[in-house]
């Protein structure tokens, strides 16, 4: 075990995967000699080589372009998008492109390869450093959608996410990137994809959430501790294809669900946990299922400690699951 | 100069004094051969399309010597990355016919199971890979596979294809960007066939032409006649021969004319003159390359009669088992959306079937 930041797992497991398996190559914006932005491939053209990981040329829609060539071809790339606010110009790449080559081909082609961002808010980054958009691609069959919360986890679903067979969008909670820390297996460690994880057990009410939103429920667990209210968090970690079992069994035990995502709420992944819900187990709500979301304002720059879910929006929503 | 077109066969076969590549009698035949099945499939393909047997179909009437005098340097090892309009190089790699056809039905025997529309074929056994809609898209891809190659110390050749219009696109300008960057092997054929559906190339840039734009990006580019199959041949040899030599990409732009419509649901005399269809048409590019073999004496009327007898006996029989082939079964809408189906896609599956019912039949009412 190793004590690690999220970021530091990051780079763990790209390097562990590229020490594994020499079809394992990275590249993006600065992700070479500067190491990334965020530095999470820090050290690895070092230990591996310019044609192992190397820089490329500004354009998103080019480093998928060419990273679906080199997955149909039988590499297995993992792009860097600096942010995911950049992702939009590989937008088509991504989901004409990537997410059918399986499907289209029947088979005889495929894409195994991670697409790798930092996301969401909270580092006063304003709309273009900022966003969560990882609905966008919840709503592509093909593709899958894996965000961690944790160090051990950042480092074990990546692993499985390069290891796997079809096109992963990895997304990285920036917010905690540096700020969250915890014990990580060292060498091999693989969290396998659609397996949610139960943080916190509870009797009263079902908290979802993931990335960064995790340790807010968690802090707003404490709380509501205090007050009487015990909550149970579950992380499904992959949003696509979606653990239902362990939402499931949770909201049939507490009988209430509150949705966390800080993504505008309309349209978000949010929606799809409720509806999931009223569609399975009608029969053991107490209350409605309550979204505590990001609004359906662009992000905003100087008032965003306001836009992103809190401790303190997090248990009203919790109130209401309660009192309507 | 990049405006200059290179143009090897001449009025009445003639060729341009020490231009002709020498091809071998049998390769000549075998290019020859291509073309014509080329234009067989693709008359077929419109007839059935407006038989209402199958729902679309997309012709390369007119562009027969820019693909397959293009493709016919490649290895059997090199992979394409083609465009909706070059049938003539699954026919030149000797693709199972069943398949090419299976395809236009969706049929069983489709590689792609019915997944696309007609004429997007996935052809793993000859390296061509699944075709899309999107224009460009495979443009910065084969740039990719390319890099991948390069990586892995393997010499393997890539080849793209896309029209005028594709190089409007944002991946023409990523592929070449990165293709040079990194001096990938990869040949970009730019077809310029004068028109995107309906749009002339004049609309799609202010240069005077495709060509010229590699040069901005660090590679040759080089103009041919698209309707000279030798002229395209050798060029592409040259630029296959760089490519896995180390030398890095080259895009080549065949000047050639689509003389059908866009597709099976467009009408090009609503937007183009009947002169300049007609004028094309003197520059056939089957009848110039029969010209060219008759003056050789590689060609007679009778060799032609044979061959194309031959291939519509084939092909028909083909249609004829590809029609009777019947749809895929229901449940495999559900495949190969990932490598196993998720919980969900089993949970959507089962739900289907539990309705009963197969594709071809008329969906009833649900008893309330």
């Amino acid at each position: 075990m190793a004590n690690m930041t999220l970021l530091g797992a990051v780079n763990d497991a790209m390097a562990t995967e590229m020490r594994n398996d020499d079809r394992v190559v990275v590249f993006g914006e600065d992700v070479g000699k500067k190491g990334g932005v965020f530095g999470a491939t820090v050290g690895l053209q070092d230990e591996f080589g310019t044609d192992r990981c190397f820089d490329t040329p500004l354009s998103e829609c080019g480093i998928i372009g060419t990273g679906i060539g080199m997955a149909v071809y039988g590499m297995r790339p993992v792009a860097e998008i600096q942010f995911l606010d950049f992702i939009y110009p590989a937008f088509d790449q991504i989901v004409s492109e990537a997410a059918k080559m399986r499907y289209r081909s029947g088979g005889e082609y495929t894409c195994p390869m991670v697409i790798r961002s930092p996301y969401g808010g909270g580092i006063r980054g304003g709309h273009y450093h900022s966003q969560s958009s990882e609905a966008y691609f919840c709503h592509t069959p093909g593709l899958k959608v894996v965000i961690p919360s944790t160090p051990a986890d950042a480092k074990g679903l990546l692993i499985a996410s390069i290891r796997d067979e079809d096109p992963v969008m990895f997304l990285e909670p920036k917010r905690i990137y540096r700020t969250v820390k915890g014990e990580v297996p060292e060498g091999e460690h693989v969290v396998p994809l659609s397996k949610g994880r139960v943080v916190r057990e509870g009797t009263d009410c079902t908290v979802v959430a993931y990335g960064a939103m995790v340790h807010i429920c968690e802090q707003a667990a404490e709380q509501a501790a205090k007050q009487g209210r015990n909550l149970e968090i579950v992380d499904p970690r992959t949003l696509v294809p979606l653990d239902e079992d362990i939402i499931l069994s949770s909201v049939k035990k507490t009988g209430r669900c509150v949705v966390v995502y800080e993504a505008p709420k309309t349209c978000g992944y949010g929606a799809e946990i409720a509806a999931l819900i009223a569609e399975q187990v009608i029969e053991y709500l107490e209350g409605p299922v309550v979204r505590v979301a990001g609004f359906d304002t662009p992000f905003p720059y100087a008032l965003e400690n306001l836009y992103m879910p809190d401790v303190r929006r997090i248990l009203e929503g919790v109130q209401r699951t309660f009192t309507w | 100069m990049t405006s200059e077109v290179l143009t090897i066969l001449e009025k009445d076969g003639k060729v341009q004094k020490g231009k002709d590549p020498n091809l071998s009698d049998d390769r000549l035949r075998l290019l020859f051969a291509t073309m014509v099945k080329a234009r067989i499939l693709d008359e077929r393909g419109l007839t059935l399309q407006r038989q209402g047997r199958i729902g679309f179909y997309l012709q390369a009437l007119g562009q027969e010597a820019s693909h397959v005098g293009s493709a016919a340097p490649m290895l059997d090892s090199d992979w394409f990355f083609p465009a909706y309009r070059q049938p003539g190089i699954p026919l030149l790699r000797g693709a199972e016919l069943d398949q090419i056809v299976c395809e236009w039905f969706g049929h069983q025997g489709d590689p792609s199971k019915g997944r696309q529309m007609p004429v997007h074929y996935s052809l793993r056994s000859i390296n061509f890979v699944s075709i899309s809609s999107p224009i460009g898209t495979q443009i910065s891809q084969a740039a990719g596979a390319a890099m991948a190659a390069k990586i892995r110390k393997e010499d393997t050749v890539f080849m793209t294809y896309f029209g005028d219009g594709g190089t409007s696109s944002n991946d023409f300008h990523a592929g070449l960007n990165f293709a040079a960057v990194y001096k990938a092997p990869v040949v970009f054929i730019c077809e310029n066939n004068q028109w995107a559906i309906s749009v002339p190339a004049s609309r799609q840039t202010g240069s005077e032409t495709m060509a010229q734009k590699a040069v901005a990006y660090g590679m040759p580019g080089i103009r041919v006649d698209g309707n000279d199959v030798l002229a395209v041949y050798r060029v592409c040899q040259e630029a296959v021969d760089r490519a896995r030599k180390g030398e890095g990409p080259t895009m080549v732009e065949t000047v050639t004319y689509r003389m059908g419509s866009h597709s099976s649901s467009d009408d090009a005399s609503r937007y183009r003159d009947e002169e300049e269809y007609e004028r094309w048409k003197q520059r056939d590019p089957i009848v110039r390359f029969q010209e060219y073999l008759a003056r050789r004496k590689l060609w007679t009327a009778e060799w032609q009669a044979e061959l194309e007898q031959e291939f519509k006996d084939q092909l028909n029989a083909a249609i004829k088992r590809a029609e009777a082939a019947g749809k895929p079964e229901l449940g495999s809408m559900f495949d190969d959306v990932y490598l196993k189906p998720s919980a969900q896609l089993l949970a959507q599956r089962t739900q289907l079937q539990s309705l009963g019912g197969a594709a071809d039949e008329e969906i009833g009412e649900f008893p309330l």
